[in-house]
Formats: structure tokens, sequence, C-alpha cells
């Protein structure tokens, strides 16, 4: 039904680069509040990088609704090993994009933290206030957002490659106003 | 004449009336408890505190004479996490060191109707007295009598909360405070 076009769709380009926005937001202010003794601002930035996680979580829905839905444009020339290591690492972000917010919101769940999305809907805790489990998902957390974050920079790494080295269009036709 | 019959009699049931009612005083405190609730960037964070002592005089047929002295151990907070404990001990909240208690001390009990009340005292927190009015409600659980009630304290008519934290956009500064006390009747503390 849907033929491939040379570049992806007007959706498809808005979520990608609005996902990575926020996720470039919220995981340097994840590392930074970490560290950061008790204060008001330390509460207000923890809501906010709370509040960007779950419009992530919000829009990977209507995202991988339209991905399953719209088949992006075929690959470009390349090797079959690096076609295969760009699929696995496009798989593994969707999965990361989604388990990252999740963890942080089953954490703040059963840390004893309702999220409250802007300070004004709650967001129903899936689970209830449980000391070690909410260290466990803290790890958890951690974990896959460092495993997101190398995704992230690998994923970056191999557009860069196509675009100044093989000066392919694999970049250009992911970027919102490109031809 | 017949009204004075009726009068008498009324009277004559009041009289017994008093005559049986118990007077709660033994407070439980295993039983007893005083929570609250905080909002911090509009997330409700609840917390209790596990130490206090309450004195009760309370007889339902005569509630106005009834008196109550609340005093709260500060240092036994529990406000969700232990990072909040240990930052509202310290001196820009509770200053436990130079305040270790809290003290309700009433001044008037008025009946609303039914099985309604309502206290109204002084609060002490952090060298800091201001008017208390408390709702409550009584109900007689077996021998006992349970007491559920509750108000909003405005954290900053007390200064808890002060420097950085007097931002009441990150704490708010209303904290819902809620309280059950059972108590049991005089007679029974006499075994």
């Amino acid at each position: 039904m849907n033929q491939p076009t040379a570049r992806y769709t007007g959706p498809a380009i808005a979520a990608h680069w609005l996902i990575a926005i926020l996720i470039l937001a919220a995981f340097p202010l994840g590392l930074y509040m970490h560290g950061l003794p008790l204060s008001p601002n330390k509460l207000k930035l923890y809501s906010y990088h709370k509040w960007i996680g779950m419009t992530v979580l919000l829009l990977f829905v209507p995202r991988i609704l339209w991905r399953l839905t719209h088949r992006p444009p075929a690959p470009l020339p390349m090797p079959a090993w690096q076609h295969k290591i760009a699929e696995g690492t496009h798989h593994l972000l969707y999965l990361l994009m989604f388990l990252v917010p999740l963890s942080g919101w089953l954490m703040s769940s059963a840390k004893g933290f309702q999220v409250v999305y802007f300070g004004v809907l709650p967001i129903p805790d899936l689970i209830g206030k449980d000391k070690e489990l909410g260290e466990l998902l803290e790890e958890m957390h951690e974990v896959l957002s460092w495993s997101l974050m190398t995704l992230v920079g690998l994923h970056l790494a191999g557009a860069l490659k196509h675009h100044i080295i093989d000066k392919d269009s694999t970049l250009r036709r992911m970027l919102p106003f490109g031809k | 004449m017949k009204i004075n019959h009726i009068a008498l009699s009324a009277a004559a049931l009041l009289l017994a009336g008093a005559a049986h009612a118990v007077e709660f005083k033994q407070v439980d405190a295993a039983k007893s408890s005083l929570a609250f609730s905080s909002k911090q960037m509009g997330v409700p964070v609840p917390g209790s505190f596990k130490k206090f002592t309450t004195q009760i005089t309370f007889d339902p047929a005569k509630p106005t004479t009834a008196s109550t002295v609340l005093e709260i151990d500060l240092a036994s907070i529990d406000a969700g996490s232990k990072d909040a404990n240990d930052e509202v001990v310290g001196k820009q909240w509770f200053n436990v060191k130079a305040f270790p208690t809290a003290k309700f001390v009433s001044t008037g009990v008025k009946a609303l109707g039914g099985n309604r009340f309502e206290a109204i005292g002084k609060m002490t927190i952090k060298g800091q007295t201001r008017d208390v009015t408390a709702p409550f409600t009584f109900k007689q659980d077996g021998a006992n009598g349970v007491f559920d009630g509750g108000f909003v304290l405005k954290r900053m008519d007390y200064n808890i909360g002060e420097g950085p934290w007097a931002d009441v956009s990150a704490v708010a500064n209303e904290i819902e405070i809620k309280f059950h006390v059972v108590a049991a009747p005089a007679a029974a503390a006499k075994k």
C-alpha cells in the first residue's frame, strides 16, 4: 500500500527529532540532578526530568504505530553487515526509548513518589512503594539510560559517516528541511 | 401539669445520661496515628510522626468540657524518604535540636451536630504559636472512643522550611494533617 519513498514521511521525521531532543535533554539533566543535595531546585529538576520522560513514552506510542504502518525508505546501497548493524541499532533504539522512561516511571512509584505530569495530571502508580524494588529499578534505569546513550552515539556516528564519508542521502532523508 | 411532667422526665433522662456518660481518657498510642501529606511539585507525599503523646478528656454527652493536649516528637518524623527525613529535622525545617517537640493545646470543643465536633486550640511549632481549628468525628468502637480528624496547616506560619525552602512552588505551603486517636474510657484505666 505504501510505496517506499526517498525520504522519511513527515510524521516520522517530526517524531524522530522531537524524541531525539527530549532524550538529549533528559539524559544530562538526569546525570546532573542525581548528585545534587536535596533542595527545592532538585525537586524541580526531578519533576522536569520525569515530565520529559513521560512525554517520550507518550510520543513513543504513535511513533511506533506509524512506523509499523508506514514503510521507511529502502536502505541505500551499503555492505550487508553495515545494514544489519544499522537495523539492529534502530530496533534497540526503539526498545530503549520505551524501556528507559518506563523504568523511570516504575522507579518513581517504587520510591513512593507518584509522577504528576506537569504538576497537575497524576499518572497512576503501576507498582506500590517498595524500597528494594525501587533501588533495583534505579540501577536498571541507569544501565538502560547509558545503553541508550551508547546506541545514540553509534546511530549518530553511522549517520555522520554516511553523510561525510559516503556522501549519500542517509542523513538528508531524515532532516526536516531536506529535499 | 402535663408539660411539667415531660420536662421533668426529660431532665431525669438527661441526668441519667450524664451519670452513665463515659469519659475517654486513656489514649492507646499503638492504635493512634498522626499522618500528614505535603505536596512537592504537585506530587502528594505522605508522611507521619511515629512518636507523640495525647492527653484527652472527652465525654460525648458534654463535648464542651472536653480538652486535649497533643505533644509531637518531631524527630520521629517519616517524611517519605531517607533524604527527606535527614533534611526536615535540620535548621531550615523543624530545627529539632532547638525545638524538639510541637504542641497543640485545646482551648475549646464545639459540637457540630451528629458525631461531628471541632477542636479549637493553639498549636506551637518552632517557637511560633497559631490558632488552629480541627474538625473531627467521634465514634465508639466497643469500649473505646475513636477520634478521626484533620486540618490544613500552613507551614510558613511556623517557618517550617526557611531559606530556599520558603519557595512554596516546590513544596506547597499547605500541609494536610490527619489524626486518628483511640482512647479507652477512664473507668477501664482504674483496673
